[in-house]
């Protein structure tokens, strides 16, 4: 199954569990908590997502590694390196 | 360097036969090509492990070829091996051609702009041994992992995208878009004939297939530096393609 068609399921059984909670088409008189609570949740599940998604991202963001010793390092290996090539015989 | 005696008459004298070949694709590197040559040399001299490198230029007009000649000439023909194309063919062919003339019974893919530093594949081929990894992939995100040379902008896109990757395909690897890898070398010939797409979207769709196919895949924090010689820009087409190619992939596999 691709990850396209997980999605589809996957949105499918929430939607059609959604539907069945909050407009109740099969009569079954569940107690009105559980339709307080499931009608606004598609929303609310997406809000939370986007805040998730927002703040993990600002995270990962801060906390990139600037690698300045590996640039460094590699500054004093270039130099390193055109040196003995030309003692080797390297024409640039 | 000599192979000490003792180490043929240990059980682990299987470790011995085992040769890297690296994939250098070049185009227009002839100030990089001799750089990135000359450390692969020192850090698999001093490692010990069997190696050649393997240069695909595509007819590079700034004389690439001709450095790589020379180098040749310095480090020996079973060391630097030659394999050039006529002109700019893309990086799956690139592969494709290179695997064909390796020797080795792995191979390493990796930039030759120095962007990728070659102090880092004892730590893949430790990693490799340690898991028998079909695949080990460098990562610039998780761990002592990360980037020189880029503003908060691209950080922004490069980790946004990343996001974005991640709760789409659920890959298994932090670091998608990267190329610096360690393959087995039969399992780098199944993934790219399988894989379709160009560009970054072709690493992307290596380590998805990679996944589908059952292959475990290990990964090694890489320091990534950029813009040594060059310039390496991220405008709105690369965006816009990288986008494409993450639907295609999230819709086909």
């Amino acid at each position: 199954m691709t990850k396209l068609l997980e999605w589809l399921l996957c949105i499918l059984v929430v939607m059609c569990t959604w539907g069945l909670l909050t407009f109740d088409p099969l009569d079954l008189k569940l107690p009105l908590v559980y339709k307080e609570v499931a009608w606004p949740m598609p929303v609310y599940l997406l809000v939370v997502f986007g805040c998730y998604s927002l703040a993990t991202v600002g995270y990962r963001v801060a906390t990139f590694n600037d690698c300045n010793e590996a640039a460094q390092e590699l500054q004093a290996q270039i130099k390193e390196a055109k040196q003995d090539l030309q003692k080797k015989g390297l024409k640039f | 360097m000599q192979y000490n005696m003792a180490n043929r008459k240990t059980s682990k004298s299987r470790e011995n036969s085992d040769k890297y070949s690296v994939l250098l694709p070049t185009y227009n590197e002839r100030e990089n090509l001799p750089l990135i040559v000359w450390l692969l040399v020192k850090y698999f001299g001093e490692s010990g492990y069997d190696y050649e490198i393997i240069v695909i230029d595509d007819g590079s007009p700034d004389g690439t070829l001709e450095v790589a000649e020379q180098l040749q000439n310095i480090y020996g023909a079973d060391k630097i091996v030659l394999r050039p194309r006529e002109k700019k063919l893309g990086l799956g062919t690139a592969y494709v051609h290179g695997i064909k003339h390796a020797t080795g019974n792995f191979v390493i893919i990796m930039d030759a702009d120095l962007s990728h530093h070659p102090k880092f594949i004892p730590e893949f081929i430790q990693k490799q041994r340690e898991g028998g990894f079909d695949l080990v992939s460098g990562t610039r995100y998780s761990g002592k992992g990360g980037v020189y040379g880029w503003d908060l902008h691209r950080k922004l896109i490069s980790r946004g995208a990343n996001f974005l990757t991640q709760v789409l395909l659920r890959p298994g690897a932090s670091d998608l878009t990267g190329s610096f890898r360690l393959y087995k070398k039969e399992v780098l010939e199944q993934l790219v004939k399988k894989c379709v797409s160009k560009g970054y979207v072709f690493q992307m769709e290596m380590i998805v297939r990679a996944r589908q196919l059952g292959y475990s895949i290990g990964e090694v924090p890489i320091t990534f530096v950029d813009r040594v010689y060059g310039e390496s820009k991220l405008g709105g087409n690369e965006i816009v393609s990288f986008l494409k190619g993450l639907l295609t992939l999230f819709a086909t596999t």
